[in-house]
């Protein structure tokens, strides 16, 4: 089967007057279609510059890109759903109307698309808060309606900048477990920027190591563990070596 | 519910508590009617036909309402102006923010060469001192759009007219607000400083013909029917406040 995505040497410098910042340097990994794959490094590391030249935020500089496959195919304006650290639900809509924004923004038939959203909403354990307000719902419940609003278009890739990383740890490694649970039910290919190794292992079918300082790609390799995946797998022998790799090649042990 | 009720009673006892005390103080501690009024004696100010109350109120009210909307359709018509043209924001907004700087009532005396008196020069001396305020928080909150809500809408290819009506200008709407309540009372006091420079109808023109004659009553009740006119135009700003933005994004 094809890679939905391939990268080959994908660099990206920022340029601030006559300063060159590398941000990416040699980023090459394939995803396969339906993958979750996490993208792990410290602060630096050009792992959010990567999300955003794949959501075509930001141009490269150098190497080769590329979304879809014959199989399956990518439309760059419709096909990717965003997931960041804040949910920025937006205040003045309610949970549902915030879900169909981008819908809205597509032009999509809102019939449809108010249908398809409130069928999220049930996936995402937010049945019954269609018409609350943000401000209304936990940390933890504005980012499921954030992963609803990013699914609702359909799209065929999401990609998530530390979605976790504001929410106390217990609350995260419970949407850990409903993200896999998501992502199995709704079967995307997801890239997950983490900064979190236990995370990235956690939820990965593939891992993507960054280090910062200068940014490079130091590693990228599949997690060989049975899904659906339980939080005492975290107590495996696997898990740990996995973990210790990704703690030697960003030099903390 | 039980709770607001009860908070609506306390600002009601609050009021009236205010009103006994004046009474009281004017009563027992014999103080004259020209330096204090009773709160009767107040009202009996009203029962002066040659006062014109009404007309005077109304001259006073269309110079405030005036003079605000006018502000209004400024002040966010320029802050909307320069969200779409960086070029003109960066012209204009340096020198906005000077202008600023003056003392709008010295513009009192220049207005009345300008546009003589009446209604209008005194709707401008409100227009002048409550344009600033609506303008600069309008145009802060058009600003202040998350970057990352900026990304959503860039990675779904979204209009820039689509940023705006669904994400900057209902994002903006607290801080138009903000600044619509800071002008209100800025515009009352524009419209009185104006009358009291030179008019011959209003609130504050009276004021200045009973001081003459040392009608305290009059001057008290003028206060009184300002701040009423004050307050309906605060009340009217917050309604409009309440029924458009939710709860949680109201500032202050």
């Amino acid at each position: 089967m094809e890679p939905f995505i391939h990268l080959r040497g994908v660099t990206k410098v920022y340029r601030r007057g006559k300063a060159e910042h590398l941000a990416i340097s040699d980023a090459t990994f394939d995803v396969m279609p339906g993958e979750l794959v996490s993208l792990v490094g410290p602060s630096g590391c050009g792992k959010s510059t990567l999300l955003k030249v794949l959501a075509g935020l930001h141009p490269h500089d150098g190497g080769e890109v590329r979304i879809g496959s014959a199989q399956h195919s990518f439309d760059p304006s419709r096909d990717v759903g965003m997931v960041f650290q804040a949910p920025l639900l937006l205040k003045w809509r309610r949970i549902l109307e915030n879900v169909l924004l981008p819908a809205e923004i597509l032009g999509l038939p809102m019939g449809e698309a108010r249908e398809r959203a409130q069928g999220l909403l049930a996936l995402v354990g937010l049945a019954g808060y269609e018409d609350k307000y943000p401000y209304e719902l936990s940390g933890g419940m504005q980012q499921r309606a954030a992963i609803a609003r990013a699914l609702v278009h359909d799209p065929k890739l999401v990609l998530m900048d530390e979605p976790f990383g504001a929410l106390d740890a217990l609350t995260r490694e419970k949407m850990n477990l409903e993200l896999l649970r998501i992502w199995k039910e709704a079967g995307k290919t997801i890239v997950f920027v983490t900064h979190g190794i236990s995370e990235a292992v956690f939820l990965g079918t593939r891992v993507v190591v960054l280090t910062a300082g200068p940014a490079r790609m130091a590693d990228n390799f599949a997690i060989d563990l049975p899904h659906p995946r339980t939080l005492d797998m975290k107590t495996h022998e696997k898990f740990g070596e996995y973990t210790r790799r990704i703690y030697k090649l960003l030099g903390m042990e | 519910m039980t709770e607001n009720l009860q908070r609506i009673a306390l600002a009601v006892l609050a009021h009236l508590a205010l009103i006994l005390a004046w009474y009281l103080f004017v009563k027992l501690g014999n103080v004259p009617r020209f330096v204090m009024p009773s709160p009767g004696d107040t009202l009996d100010a009203l029962l002066q036909p040659n006062y014109r109350w009404w007309t005077n109120a109304l001259v006073t009210g269309t110079e405030i309402f005036a003079g605000y909307f006018l502000a209004l359709v400024v002040g966010i018509g320029l802050a909307l102006i320069f969200t779409w043209s960086k070029a003109l924001e960066s012209f204009f907004m340096p020198l906005l923010v000077s202008l600023n700087m003056i003392p709008k009532v010295a513009l009192g005396p220049l207005i009345i060469v300008w546009f003589k008196y009446g209604i209008f020069p005194n709707s401008m001396m409100a227009f002048a001192i409550c344009v600033f305020p609506i303008l600069l928080t309008t145009a802060r909150g058009l600003r202040e759009i998350e970057p990352e809500l900026l990304d959503l809408v860039r990675s779904l290819k979204g209009s820039r007219w689509q940023l705006f009506s669904k994400v900057q200008l209902p994002g903006a709407l607290p801080y138009i607000f903000s600044g619509m309540k800071v002008a209100a009372i800025l515009a009352v006091a524009g419209a009185i400083v104006g009358e009291f420079l030179g008019s011959d109808k209003g609130l504050g023109y009276l004021m200045l013909q009973v001081q003459v004659t040392l009608d305290t009553p009059a001057m008290f009740m003028a206060v009184l029917l300002i701040t009423l006119i004050g307050m309906l135009l605060y009340g009217i700003v917050l309604g409009l406040e309440r029924w458009l933005v939710v709860k949680d994004a109201r500032l202050d």
